[in-house]
């Protein structure tokens, strides 16, 4: 069961990575705008450099 | 009406330079150097690339952002630039803009409180999650050293996260007790932190149950009911501000080097104002030069125009139709009649202001049940056993079990599958108990200028007229803008009707319009003008010759769906009244036409609003669709109240809801949607209570186990939240 020692902290890391992602989009306001991203990747424009 | 004033930018660039243009651009720009403009039809990849890539080839924008969900645009172009060079040029494109007033959207531009909470919601969901994978280990038989690892590696998690998350808790429980009161966040942050302690305690003497996991799913749900929530405001907010700022005030203030456009906020009274043919008066006033025609329909409700002359005083929103005028301010902003209604709404709204929702009902009931339930266990516990913490285990286990996850959940998930399905039908809701009072209602009262009708005249008796006189009135109109010439030249043509040679054809500024034809001078116009005999309805007259005249009555257009609408409201068992501040012939001409049986012409404000106190005194609950200001006390006074898009901002902000669209025929639908919410949040009551009263005898017996009380809150939970989902669909 020592296993665990090294497992659960390596769960929450990887789990905490993930929570640290999703409030950087939300502080970056990815969600303004769900529909108008969607089809934004349609569009080769920005596929280079990304649209400021 | 300003857009027409510029040159094009597209034709003429170095207009750009010009003083007018700058003024405008000074003027209007709220926060320097940033344009938004409302872009209807967007609605593609190609066109967000065409607008930006438009937008973003000329030298005098920074950069160009569209947002297709907002279907707005965000253009940061160089001072100079006006928003009305930004339309044209967007229009040149082949896209309908309109500028938006960045003032008036300050709360949409960064939703501060609606990602604070979906923040800590998410935090809540991270670590609820966590620790219900530990106590999963937990329930499946982990013992001794193992559990106690997990407990506390869960206390770790819960501890910092509940901390974080459940602040909103914490704050409206805090405010509510120091106000002496008891809602529905009280017995949420006892039970939260009753259960953390224990836990503790319990983890701390290496005992069996902690109930880490079970708080934080409860704080997780709790945050999930108050994000639906605030997102249906929000977007209802959104959308009501984005109709506000549509209209931005401006006004073309007279000045010593010539006129100037200016924002309405800095008109002074004194102030010069020039107000064109078809622009809305800024402020209140007094004709200073130029004579014209006005439309009150929006102040009084009567359609018919009157007469302005120099001297008249005139107040804001009145709309001018056919010459040029020129008005003193008199009175601006605040002090304008506009605003002085706002103390009638005021006492109106007082007589409203006890409405209770369901939600609170049930919160009212439930708080000091759950905190007796919880008590008594304690203190049964304890004299049973002498141990207190098997005591405040059990008080614990009850307040986890009876807290109101699905309470939470039951209205806020209602709400915003009922407000989702009504905004895409065109109906916006603004207030959060709007719902619940709208399938309450069993009267409905209606304003009739702009509500039921268009507020757009129609020709009614052209096919009186021979052949001739109407080949002269068509003629004569053709080269007005006036409402009444507009309807005429209408009808006219569609019954192919050729216009005759008339010539010498001149505008009389509000009285009509004059030529010759045949040698003989022809007239238009109004009745005085033209030598006849006024009507009562809405009329303008044609004089052939010497004693010669034609009357040429006109009728409001009844709005789409209008009948239907009220046709429904009375088949559905409701009383329908209609009280309208225009003429008797013309109330009850539209009465007898929809089938209403109680109407009353002639209404002033005060007359609509004391009517409906009157309604309510009686124990009616009144609906009140209305679009004016003189109806805004009437708005405010009913039990729930509806507006128009078209309305005056003053009505719309008095008004429980918006009508987006044009089609009344929503109206009806909505009472059946508002009804049918109603009964889903009373069945998820219902079910949250079944669930309580199932578990509630578990928990005082001591049978609670912290994997039961995790499994009735989430079936629970999830039971109510698929119940309020239906309301989405198809069925009612």
């Amino acid at each position: 069961m020592n296993i665990l020692t090294y497992l659960i902290p390596v769960s929450l890391f990887l789990g905490g990575i993930g929570l640290v992602g999703f409030i950087y989009t939300v502080r970056s306001n990815q969600y303004d705008d769900p529909e108008g991203d969607s089809r934004r990747i349609l569009s080769d424009e920005w596929d280079d450099n990304p649209k400021p | 009406m300003t857009a027409a004033l510029h040159p094009p930018a597209s034709a003429c660039p170095a207009c750009d330079a010009a003083p007018a243009a700058l003024a405008a651009a000074e003027a209007g720009r709220p926060s320097p150097g940033e344009i938004l403009l409302s872009l209807p039809t967007i609605h593609c990849a190609a066109c967000i690339a065409k607008i930006e890539r438009g937008l973003g080839a000329r030298s005098d924008v920074r950069a160009a952002r569209v947002n297709l969900t907002l279907k707005r645009a965000t253009i940061d172009a160089d001072p100079e630039v006006s928003a009305e060079d930004m339309i044209a040029a967007v229009e040149a494109l082949g896209f309908e803009a309109h500028e938006l007033d960045a003032a008036a959207l300050v709360a949409t531009a960064t939703d501060r409180a609606g990602r604070d909470l979906l923040m800590r919601l998410a935090v809540a969901g991270f670590a609820s999650m966590n620790v219900m994978l530990l106590s999963v280990a937990v329930w499946s038989g982990a013992a001794d050293a193992t559990r106690d690892l997990f407990h506390w590696i869960s206390a770790a998690i819960a501890l910092p996260a509940i901390a974080f998350s459940g602040q909103p808790f914490f704050r409206n429980a805090w405010g509510a007790l120091r106000a002496g009161r008891l809602n529905m966040d009280v017995p949420i942050t006892l039970a939260i932190l009753l259960a953390l302690v224990t836990s503790l305690w319990e983890t701390a003497l290496s005992g069996h149950h902690a109930y880490f996991d079970a708080a934080l799913t409860l704080v997780f749900f709790l945050l999930a009911g108050r994000y639906l929530d605030h997102r249906t405001r929000s977007i209802a907010r959104s959308a009501a501000e984005e109709l506000t700022a549509l209209e931005t005030p401006r006004a073309w203030r007279i000045e010593r080097d010539g006129e100037r456009q200016v924002a309405v906020a800095e008109l002074r009274p004194g102030d010069l104002i020039r107000v064109r043919p078809g622009g809305r008066m800024p402020v209140d006033g007094e004709i200073a030069e130029g004579v014209s025609e006005l439309d009150r329909s929006l102040l009084t409700g009567e359609t018919l125009p009157v007469f302005a002359g120099p001297g008249q005083a005139v107040s804001a929103g009145e709309m001018n139709l056919t010459g040029p005028l020129t008005v003193r301010a008199t009175a601006v902003g605040r002090d304008s009649s506009l605003h002085r209604m706002a103390d009638l709404v005021a006492v109106a709204e007082a007589g409203r202001g006890n409405y209770t929702s369901l939600a609170d009902r049930a919160a009212k009931l439930y708080a000091p049940g759950v905190h007796i339930l919880s008590a008594l266990a304690f203190v049964g516990w304890y004299l049973y056993t002498f141990d207190i913490r098997t005591a405040l285990n059990i008080a614990a286990a009850v307040l986890i079990i009876t807290c109101p996850c699905a309470l939470g959940l039951a209205v806020p998930a209602v709400t915003t599958a009922a407000s989702g399905r009504l905004f895409r039908r065109g109906m916006l809701i603004k207030s959060a108990t709007a719902l619940e009072r709208l399938a309450e209602v069993d009267t409905v009262v209606f304003d009739k200028t702009g509500t039921l009708t268009t507020g757009a005249p129609v020709l009614e008796n052209l096919h009186d007229l021979d052949d001739e006189a109407a080949a002269v009135a068509l003629a004569l109109a053709m080269g007005s803008s006036h409402p009444l010439s507009r309807a005429l030249v209408q009808a006219a043509q569609a019954a192919g009707v050729r216009p005759a040679r008339v010539s010498d054809i001149e505008e009389a500024p509000g009285y009509g319009a004059r030529g010759r034809w045949n040698g003989r001078e022809v007239r238009l116009g109004r009745a005085s003008w033209t030598g006849a005999e006024p009507l009562a309805q809405t009329a303008t007259y044609l004089k052939l010759g010497e004693g010669d005249t034609r009357a040429l009555r006109f009728a409001d257009a009844l709005r789409e769906g209008a009948e239907e609408a009220v046709g429904a409201l009375i088949a559905s068992g409701r009383e329908v009244y209609l009280l309208s501040g225009d003429g008797a012939p013309a109330v009850e001409a539209m009465a007898a036409r929809l089938g209403i049986a109680r109407w009353m012409a002639e209404a002033l404000p005060e007359d609509k609003a004391s009517r409906i106190a009157a309604l309510r005194d009686e124990g009616r609950r009144v609906l009140m669709v209305g679009d004016g200001l003189n109806d805004t006390a009437a708005l405010a006074a009913a039990h729930v109240s509806i507006s128009p898009a078209s309305a005056l901002d003053a009505a719309r902000v008095a008004s429980d809801m918006v009508l987006l669209g044009s089609d009344l025929r929503v109206l009806a639908e909505a009472t059946t949607i508002a009804q049918s919410a109603r009964r889903r949040i009373a069945e998820n009551f219902r079910i949250a209570t079944l669930y309580n009263v199932l578990a509630v005898p578990l928990a005082v017996a001591g049978f609670a186990t912290p994997l039961i009380a995790a499994l009735a809150m989430s079936t629970s939970s999830i039971i109510v939240s698929l119940n309020a989902l239906r309301l989405r669909g198809g069925q009612a």
